[in-house]
């Protein structure tokens, strides 16, 4: 059976899905971090897919993008999370939520 | 037919090691899953003859961010396990079910697909493909996305300088261009040693 | 001239306004009076000449500026200053000076000297819009200003208490002043009716334009008009039903009754039913007026039967007004309006001057007004004796004083119409109007003097008063000669009223008729009241309680029977309905105030710090976004 850009799409929502229940899920923030990467990776599945078969290189230059962005989202984020557990010596979300709203 | 069989176990490899990294316990066994995870996505680029890309994907993100992440494990005892207090697990799990189902519908759909056009396609109908696909995307990127490329380096910068400031120690304090004798200087280094 | 009809309607306005913008909470300021009672000679020499203009050149038309423009209707501010009005104006601001410079006297004492100017003038202004307007809401807006004023002016001394109805008929001012008000305002809604009516049907409220167009309305139309602008008559002059309103309004100082409720206010209905005369003379209406005259008839009787025995010297007064309101719409009725016109303005001076006259016996008995505490005054109120037995001998209808050519003209006109019960009716209320007042005068200033041994200490009003209440005086004496003047001068704009040749004929003998019986009346007051020693008058208890005396003396029962079946179950109603208001009006919407307070409560709760929570709330939103999007893209 010929793999259709569908089966690419359907793959890339589960994937997506997966990364969504991960950061609803997820307590620690570091986990969090990981749950978020997964969607940023279903996401460039989708792009990639998407410019295969429409005959578009702008999907894949699309990809790169958020490749780099995902990078320096790392970077800025766990030196983030370093200043947070030097403060707080947790990572726990319960913990660290201060605000009372 | 290969590629039938390729994109299948990739799929299911990739689902499983996500869904691992999404639901474990254990830090550790989390980010392995994740950066398994990643590999087989890289896989995904090649099916797709997006090679550049897949190369890319290995290099960036197995490579430099799980390396980073790893570092960043540094914090746990990964032999404990998180304990993590879930309130309202129905919930959560309902969102994520309804988000697949509104994608797997939506996707599967027929109409959709018919109704998508490129806008500015790029590639084989340019003349593109006869030199492989880094030497196309080098062609599209240093010309149609040279501003968004030049803003991505200067965004890295600013991420780089910006972890390094959070992660950095006595950032205020510079040793050589502080005005304190010899001694003094020496009395600091060791005490940041000790 | 159109100078002179500005001058004449503003200058009492501005004393108006000096008096409340820059005096109303100064002490008691002479200054105020004296320039209040200036400008309204002022605007008497201005009504005056304008008369003199009138006689010789017709009528003034004059408009001052747009009002209401909204697509067809247009009404504008405009006077129109005919004989009609000229004779109002002339009589109003005439009776309007005298009660001003009588008021700087009477209220000497009153700590609201300034407010009082301040209102007698608005109303002098209100009344003169009313007479001056060309138009039906001008005249409406006149109307409520009256009424307004009046109110304000009865509820002069508000301060007083509420007194039990058996101590005070008028329980106090404020009562009064609500009762007179908002009897007023029952009226003016079949007032309102009939302009309403009246713009339906024609399209435009000018005088001129509405009275062109009348012939052609349908008759079912007409008759509607006439009977709504009479209800609306009968408010404001206190025709029965509406009538109980006139005797309280006597809780107000008693300048405001000379002026409002002898002279002006009280006239104001006549003026509408004598304004409106093409409409009342139609043959289509010929009930309407048969009724108003019938009406005007059994009013005159009515309220004379109530003064027979009234003991308050005010009182008396009032219900002879009430008396003589229903001789001129009788008149009217009848469709002799020039007579009516003729007989208002007479009434007017010889009303106000009873009324000042009695203002000086109260000022001298400190605010007393029992005639029965009172007795054999004449040797120590010398000016206020003459004045109103001058007044009296008018009132009666005696001959030579005004009130004898305008009644008998009435009277007359009854006979030549050939309604013999409404001339029969008048003739003996003619009777007893003599009868009643001349037992008040001599109650007051003859007999034996009672009020010595009650310890009071009379004197007369300021010299400058009596001399003020003069020109009402000579007039009240020889208005009646110039009947036949002012014949000529109004028909020019009334329909002339002709009596039949049989008249003619009888005229002297219906004439000696009604002196007979006038002077009947005098003569057996004088008996009963006047004498003095041994035939002085004695209270007889055993009359006193017989069943017609005590009928009359408590006004037929009327306002009882009012407070008990309209005041109370309205008050019971009201409350009932306040409490419903507060339910369910403010209920509801304090409820749709709490509903947004109570929602902002609960989604408060959103915020609640954790990240997590937060995560699940972007999670439900990304999920609804793309279950949006996924719907467009398949409508679409």
């Amino acid at each position: 059976m010929e793999i259709g850009i569908g089966h690419y799409l359907i793959l890339s929502g589960i994937l997506f899905s997966i990364g969504f229940v991960g950061v609803l899920r997820r307590k620690n923030l570091l986990m969090l971090f990981f749950a978020t990467e997964i969607m940023l990776n279903a996401v460039n599945v989708a792009f990639a897919a998407i410019g295969n078969y429409y005959g578009d290189l702008s999907g894949q230059m699309f990809a790169f993008f958020v490749i780099a962005v995902a990078a320096s989202e790392v970077a800025v984020g766990l030196g983030l999370l370093i200043v947070l557990y030097k403060k707080y010596g947790s990572l726990d979300l319960d913990v660290i939520s201060t605000m009372k709203g | 037919m290969y590629e039938f069989i390729a994109f299948y176990v990739f799929a299911i490899s990739t689902t499983i090691l996500f869904a691992i990294t999404a639901l474990s316990k254990n830090v550790l066994y989390a980010m392995t899953a994740l950066a398994a995870g990643m590999v087989m996505i890289s896989g995904f680029f090649f099916l797709l003859g997006a090679d550049f890309l897949g190369v890319v994907q290995l290099i960036v993100y197995v490579g430099a961010v799980m390396a980073l992440y790893a570092f960043a494990m540094m914090f746990f005892d990964a032999t404990k396990d998180i304990k993590e207090k879930h309130e309202n697990p129905t919930l959560v799990f309902l969102l994520g079910g309804l988000m697949a189902l509104v994608f797997v519908v939506m996707f599967s759909a027929p109409i959709i697909g018919e109704n998508i056009q490129a806008l500015y396609p790029v590639g084989l109908a340019e003349g593109l493909g006869a030199y492989g696909n880094a030497q196309d995307v080098g062609l599209v990127l240093f010309t149609k996305y040279l501003v968004p490329f030049e803003v991505a380096a200067l965004m890295l910068l600013v991420a780089m300088i910006a972890g390094i400031i959070l992660a950095g120690k006595k950032m205020d304090y510079s040793l050589t261009e502080c005005e304190a004798s010899d001694e003094e200087l020496e009395k600091e280094i060791k005490k940041e040693e000790a | 001239m159109e100078s002179l009809v500005y001058i004449a309607l503003f200058a009492p306005f501005v004393g108006s306004l000096f008096a409340g913008l820059f005096f109303a909470r100064s002490p008691k300021t002479h200054l105020v009076g004296i320039v209040a009672s200036g400008l309204l000679a002022v605007s008497f020499i201005a009504s005056v000449t304008l008369a003199m203009h009138v006689a010789s050149h017709g009528a003034v038309h004059v408009t001052m500026m747009e009002w209401i423009s909204a697509g067809d209707l247009s009404i504008p501010f405009g006077f129109l200053v005919d004989e009609v009005s000229v004779t109002m104006m002339v009589v109003v601001t005439l009776v309007s000076t005298v009660v001003h410079i009588y008021s700087t006297g009477y209220m000497d004492h009153d700590k609201g000297y300034n407010r009082f100017f301040s209102y007698l003038s608005a109303f002098v202004f209100s009344m003169l819009i009313l007479v001056m307007s060309d138009n039906f809401a001008g005249l409406f807006i006149g109307w409520e200003g009256v009424g307004v004023c009046s109110w304000l002016l009865i509820g002069f001394w508000y301060h007083k208490e509420d007194r039990p109805f058996e101590e005070n008929p008028s329980i106090s001012p404020s009562w009064a002043a609500n009762e007179a008000f908002i009897m007023n305002r029952v009226a003016d809604l079949g007032m309102l009716v009939g302009i309403f009516l009246i713009y339906w049907n024609i399209g435009s409220l000018q005088y001129d334009v509405v009275f062109a167009a009348m012939p052609n309305l349908a008759d079912g139309i007409l008759v509607a008009i006439a009977i709504a602008l009479f209800i609306g008559a009968m408010g404001k002059s206190a025709q029965f039903p509406l009538h109980t309103w006139l005797t309280d309004a006597m809780e107000g100082p008693t300048p405001v009754s000379a002026l409002i409720h002898a002279a002006t206010m009280v006239t104001a209905g006549v003026f509408l039913v004598i304004r409106a005369n093409p409409l009342f003379s139609l043959d289509a209406v010929h009930g309407v007026s048969m009724f108003i005259a019938s009406l005007g008839a059994f009013v005159a009787f009515y309220a004379a039967s109530m003064a027979l025995s009234a003991r308050d010297i005010k009182r008396i007064v009032a219900l002879s007004t009430l008396s003589q309101l229903g001789y001129m719409f009788a008149a009217a009725g009848l469709g002799a309006y020039w007579i009516a016109l003729f007989h208002l303005a007479a009434h007017a001076f010889f009303k106000a001057l009873l009324f000042l006259g009695a203002g000086n016996v109260m000022h001298a008995m400190d605010d007393e007004l029992d005639i029965f505490k009172m007795g054999g005054m004449k040797k120590v109120m010398r000016g206020s004796y003459i004045y109103m037995g001058i007044a009296s001998f008018a009132l009666a209808g005696l001959p030579i004083m005004a009130g004898f050519y305008s009644k008998d003209a009435i009277i007359e006109t009854a006979f030549n119409d050939g309604s013999f019960i409404i001339w029969g009716i008048l003739v003996i209320t003619a009777g007893m109007t003599a009868f009643y007042s001349f037992r008040q005068v001599f109650f007051t200033f003859h007999g034996e003097e009672r009020y010595k041994a009650l310890g009071f200490h009379p004197h007369d009003m300021y010299k400058y008063v009596l001399v003020a209440m003069a020109p009402l005086a000579a007039l009240a004496i020889s208005f009646g000669w110039f009947m036949d003047d002012f014949k000529g001068f109004i028909t020019k704009n009334l329909p002339e009223y002709e009596m039949s040749h049989h008249t003619h004929h009888w005229a002297w003998l219906l004439g000696l008729i009604v002196i007979v019986v006038a002077v009947t009346g005098i003569i057996i007051a004088y008996k009963k009241y006047a004498g003095k020693g041994g035939d002085a008058w004695k209270r007889d208890e055993e009359f006193e309680a017989s069943f017609l005396y005590k009928l009359v003396e408590n006004q037929y029962y009327v306002p009882k029977f009012y407070d008990e079946f309209i005041v109370q179950p309205y008050t019971i109603a009201s409350k009932k309905f306040w409490a419903i208001d507060k339910a369910v009006v403010d209920g509801s919407v304090d409820l749709v105030a709490r509903m947004f307070y109570r929602s902002g409560d609960v989604s408060r709760g959103m915020q609640t710090g954790s990240l997590s929570a937060y995560l699940n709330w972007m999670g439900i939103g990304a999920l609804l976004l793309i279950v949006a999007a996924a719907i467009t893209a398949f409508m679409g």
